[in-house]
C-alpha cells in the first residue's frame, strides 16, 4: 500500500479508492485521466454540503503486467548511502545598527501635573500652596524635620573624617627610612646608530629636566670605525625607542651642556676640537661652530656654562692643556685662553691635558680643573696676570681626574673621581683628600638633594651609591646597569632620576628609592660635622707629613716611631688618635713581624 | 509644631547650607515638584530632580535586597558637603550641610 495522501490510496495492484460527495455523476476511468466531474443547479450552489459515509468503492484495479518486469534488470549489491550525521542549517543573523549617543541633560523643571503650565508662577505657586495645606504634608514634614534634626546634630558634633592616629602616621614614615635603598632601572635609551659608540656626555634640560641630552663618540685613540655617525641625540624621556632630535656636528661630540637658562640650547665640544653650539627650535645642526685654527688641538673633554647676565658664556677645556672661554654668539674665537702650565709660563708643551672642570655657580671666579696627570688645579679666573690665573693645585690622585664637582650644599668640599678611587677634599687641604673609597672608577657626581650622598659609576657597568653619613667605606647600594663600562653619568635636578651612559651606546634611566633622594633630618648639620672633622684630621695629618719630612734626614726609622708615638699624645680630636693609632699599630705589626723574621733568620743561623 | 518652625529649627543649625523639600509624584516625569527651598531656583531644580532619581533607586535597591526593609535616611558625603535626605513615602526633606572642620 504506497500512500497517496488525502484518502487516496494506490493498493498493490493499483487500486484507486477516493470518498466523494453525494451529487456526483460520473468518473471517468481508465486511461491516463481521472476525471471528477461535479455539476449542481444554480440554485442550490453556497448550499453546505453534507458529506455522507460510504463504504469504498472499487474504482480501478490494475494488475500486474509480468512482461513489463522483464525491462528491468535485477540489481545485486544495490548501494545504497547511509549517513549518521546532525541535520544541520545555516543562518545568517545580525542586529540592526543602534547609534548610541552621550549627553548632558539639562533638568528642566518637571514632574508637574498635566494641568500646570511650569513656567507659569501664579499657577505653580497655587499648585504649592494646595499642597502645604495639605494635612498628610504637614505631619510628613514635622517627622522628617526631627530625624534630620538629629543627623544634623551629630555632624556637627564629631567630624568622622577626623584623623586620630597622625603619630602613628609619623612612625610609618620612620619605619620607611630604615628600608633598603633601592634604585630601579626605568628605561633605556639604546644608540639608533649600527655603529656603537660611546656615551660620553650627558646632560638634562634644565627646569624639570625631560630631555636628555647624550654625546655619542669613540674615545679609543683613532680606532673610531670609519662609518660611525657623528650624531648625538637629544632624548625625550617619555620615548625612548627613538630620539627625538638628533644634533650633527662635524666631528663627533665629546661632552654636550644645556644652557641652563635657556632649554634650548646646547653647546657641545667635539673629538676635533671645535666648539658648536646648537638652538633645538633651528634644527639639527649647529647654529655655529668655532673654527679649528683657534680651537683646541685635542678633544675637547669639557664644556661647561658660565653665570653671566647674557648667559651666552661657556668655556671649554681639553687634554691639550689649554682652557678658553667662549661667548656664543662670537664663536670666531676665544675670548680668553688659559694655558695650564704648572710653570706659570704659558709653555703648552709642559702644560697639563685638562680632562675635567668645574665651575660653581656661587663662586663665580674661580673654577677648577681635573687633569690627565692626578692634579686638581684651582685658579682664580680675574687674576690679573696669567701667571697668577693659577692658584694652586690638589695633588694625590695616582690616575686621570674624570670627574670633579663641587658639593652643592658645602662648596668647599670637592668630589673627584679618578683612576682607582674617588675622593673628598676640602679646599683648605692641599696635599690629601679628606676622604676616600677603593675601586675602579670613572665618573661621578654629587646628588644635588642630599648633601651626603653622591654617585659613581664603574668600569664594570656597575652603579655605586655613597652615603658617607652611613658608611664610609662601602657603597650604600650598588646597581649593575649593565655589562660594559658605564662611562658617564648625571642626576636630575630633583634628584629622583639619574641617567648612566655606556660603552656600547646605551642610556639607562633609573630612579632612585626616595630615601636617597630625600634630605633627611639634621642631614645638612651632621654632614658639616663629618667634613670638618675630616677636614681637621686631614689638615693634622698633613702637619705631621711635614714635620716627618724635615727630620727624615737627621733622624734613623726607630726615632720616627718615637715621633708617632709622641704625635700620638698630642690630641686635638678622638679620629686623630684612632688614626694615629692605627698608623702606630700598623707599623708595629710591620717592625714585630721583622724582629721575628730578625730573630728566626738568627735561630736558624745559630742552629 | 508647624512646617515653619521645623524648617527654622534646621536652618539654624551649625553648617546647614539649604533645605529643599521635594514632592515625590512620579506621574508623568522622573522628576520631584520642588514644594519648598530655600536655595536658588536653578539650584533647586537641580538638586530636586537629580536627588529624586537616586532616592527611587536606593529605595528600590534596599528593597530588592530583602523586601521587608525600606530605605529610613540618605547621605552623601562629598568633599565639600553632605547632603541629607529623608525620605516619606510622598515627599523627601533635602538638607545640604557643611560639616564645619
Amino acid at each position: 500500500m504506497i500512500p497517496l495522501g488525502r484518502g487516496l490510496l494506490l493498493g498493490d495492484g493499483a487500486s484507486v479508492y477516493s470518498s466523494e460527495p453525494r451529487r456526483s455523476k460520473r468518473g471517468v476511468k481508465a486511461g491516463m485521466e481521472h476525471v471528477f466531474v461535479y455539476t449542481r443547479k444554480r440554485r442550490e450552489f453556497g448550499r453546505p454540503c453534507h458529506f455522507s459515509d460510504r463504504p469504498a468503492e472499487l474504482i480501478v484495479d490494475i494488475l500486474p503486467d509480468a512482461g513489463l518486469r522483464a525491462e528491468f534488470v535485477e540489481r545485486n549489491p544495490l548501494p545504497a548511502q547511509v549517513q549518521c550525521g546532525p541535520e544541520w542549517s545555516e543562518h545568517e543573523v545580525n542586529t540592526e545598527r543602534l547609534e548610541s549617543e552621550a549627553r548632558g541633560m539639562n533638568h528642566v523643571e518637571g514632574g508637574w501635573p498635566k494641568d500646570i503650565n511650569p513656567l507659569d508662577m501664579e499657577q505653580t505657586m497655587r499648585y504649592r500652596k494646595k499642597v502645604e495645606k495639605d494635612e498628610h504634608y504637614r505631619s510628613a514634614i514635622v517627622r522628617l524635620g526631627s530625624i534630620m534634626e538629629h543627623y544634623i546634630k551629630q555632624n556637627n558634633a564629631v567630624d568622622i573624617y577626623q584623623e586620630y592616629f597622625t603619630e602613628g602616621q609619623e612612625e610609618d614614615d620612620e619605619e620607611e627610612e630604615q628600608e633598603q635603598p633601592v634604585a630601579r632601572t626605568i628605561s633605556v635609551f639604546r644608540d639608533p646608530g649600527a655603529v656603537k659608540r660611546w656615551v660620553t656626555a650627558l646632560s638634562w634640560s634644565p627646569a624639570g629636566g625631560c630631555k636628555l641630552a647624550a654625546a655619542y663618540s669613540c674615545l679609543d685613540f683613532q680606532r673610531a670605525p670609519p662609518n660611525m655617525s657623528y650624531d648625538s641625540y637629544i632624548w625625550d624621556l617619555e620615548n625612548h625607542s627613538r630620539p627625538e632630535m638628533s644634533l650633527k656636528p662635524a666631528s663627533p661630540l665629546v661632552c654636550l651642556e644645556y644652557n641652563p637658562k635657556d632649554s634650548h640650547i646646547l653647546l657641545g665640544g667635539g673629538y676635533n676640537g671645535q666648539i658648536a653650539y646648537w638652538d633645538t627650535r633651528k634644527g639639527s645642526h649647529p647654529v655655529e661652530t668655532s673654527p679649528i685654527e683657534v680651537s683646541h688641538r685635542e678633544p675637547v673633554y669639557k664644556v661647561i656654562w658660565l653665570q653671566s647676565k647674557t648667559g651666552t658664556e661657556a668655556f671649554s677645556g681639553s687634554t691639550d692643556g689649554q682652557v678658553l672661554w667662549w661667548d656664543i654668539r662670537k664663536l670666531s674665537e676665544p675670548t680668553e685662553k688659559l694655558v695650564l702650565d704648572l710653570s706659570r709660563k704659558g709653555d703648552l708643551g709642559h702644560a697639563l691635558g685638562c680632562l675635567s672642570l668645574e665651575f660653581e655657580t656661587t663662586m663665580p671666579t674661580k673654577f677648577m680643573v681635573g687633569t690627565k696627570q692626578g692634579l686638581v688645579v684651582s685658579c682664580n679666573r680675574k687674576a690679573k696676570t696669567p701667571a697668577e690665573k693659577i692658584v694652586c693645585t690638589y695633588s694625590g690622585h695616582n690616575g686621570s681626574i674624570y670627574a670633579l664637582q663641587r658639593n652643592p650644599f658645602f662648596p668647599k668640599y670637592f668630589l673627584t673621581v679618578a683612576g682607582w678611587t674617588a675622593r673628598i677634599w676640602s679646599e683648605d687641604v692641599k696635599e690629601s683628600s679628606i676622604m676616600s673609597t677603593r675601586v675602579h672608577l670613572l665618573d661621578g657626581c654629587w646628588s644635588p638633594v642630599r648633601p651626603s650622598v653622591f654617585f659613581t659609576v664603574k668600569m664594570d657597568g656597575t652603579l655605586d651609591v655613597w652615603d658617607f653619613l652611613f658608611n664610609q667605606k662601602d657603597p650604600t647600594l650598588s646597581l649593575k646597569v649593565c655589562d660594559e663600562a658605564l662611562w658617564s653619568l648625571r642626576v636630575q635636578d630633583n634628584g629622583h632620576f639619574l641617567a648612566c651612559g655606556s660603552q656600547q651606546g646605551t642610556t639607562t634611566l633609573l630612579e632612585i628609592s626616595s630615601g636617597l633622594c630625600t634630605l633627611q633630618r639634621n642631614e645638612k648639620a651632621l654632614a658639616s660635622e663629618m667634613f670638618e672633622r675630616e677636614t681637621k684630621g686631614a689638615k693634622i695629618l698633613e702637619e705631621q707629613q711635614r714635620e716627618i719630612r724635615l727630620k727624615e734626614r737627621s733622624r734613623s726609622e726607630q726615632s720616627k716611631e718615637e715621633e708617632r708615638k709622641e704625635s700620638e699624645k698630642v690630641e686635638r680630636a678622638k679620629e686623630l688618635l684612632e688614626r694615629a693609632e692605627r698608623h702606630f699599630f700598623h707599623m708595629k705589626i710591620i717592625c714585630k713581624h721583622f724582629m721575628c723574621f730578625f730573630y728566626r733568620s738568627l735561630l736558624t743561623l745559630t742552629n | 509644631m508647624s512646617v515653619e518652625e521645623t524648617i527654622k529649627r534646621i536652618q539654624s543649625q551649625k553648617g546647614v547650607q539649604g533645605i529643599i523639600i521635594v514632592n515625590a509624584e512620579v506621574l508623568i516625569c522622573n522628576a520631584g515638584i520642588p514644594i519648598k527651598t530655600t536655595l536658588d531656583n536653578s539650584n533647586t531644580v537641580h538638586y530636586a530632580g537629580l536627588i529624586h532619581q537616586l532616592v527611587m533607586k536606593a529605595r528600590s535597591t534596599v528593597r530588592e535586597i530583602d523586601p521587608q526593609n525600606d530605605l529610613t535616611f540618605l547621605r552623601v558625603r562629598s568633599k565639600k558637603n553632605e547632603i541629607m535626605i529623608a525620605p516619606d513615602k510622598d515627599y523627601f526633606l533635602i538638607v545640604i550641610q557643611n560639616p564645619s572642620e
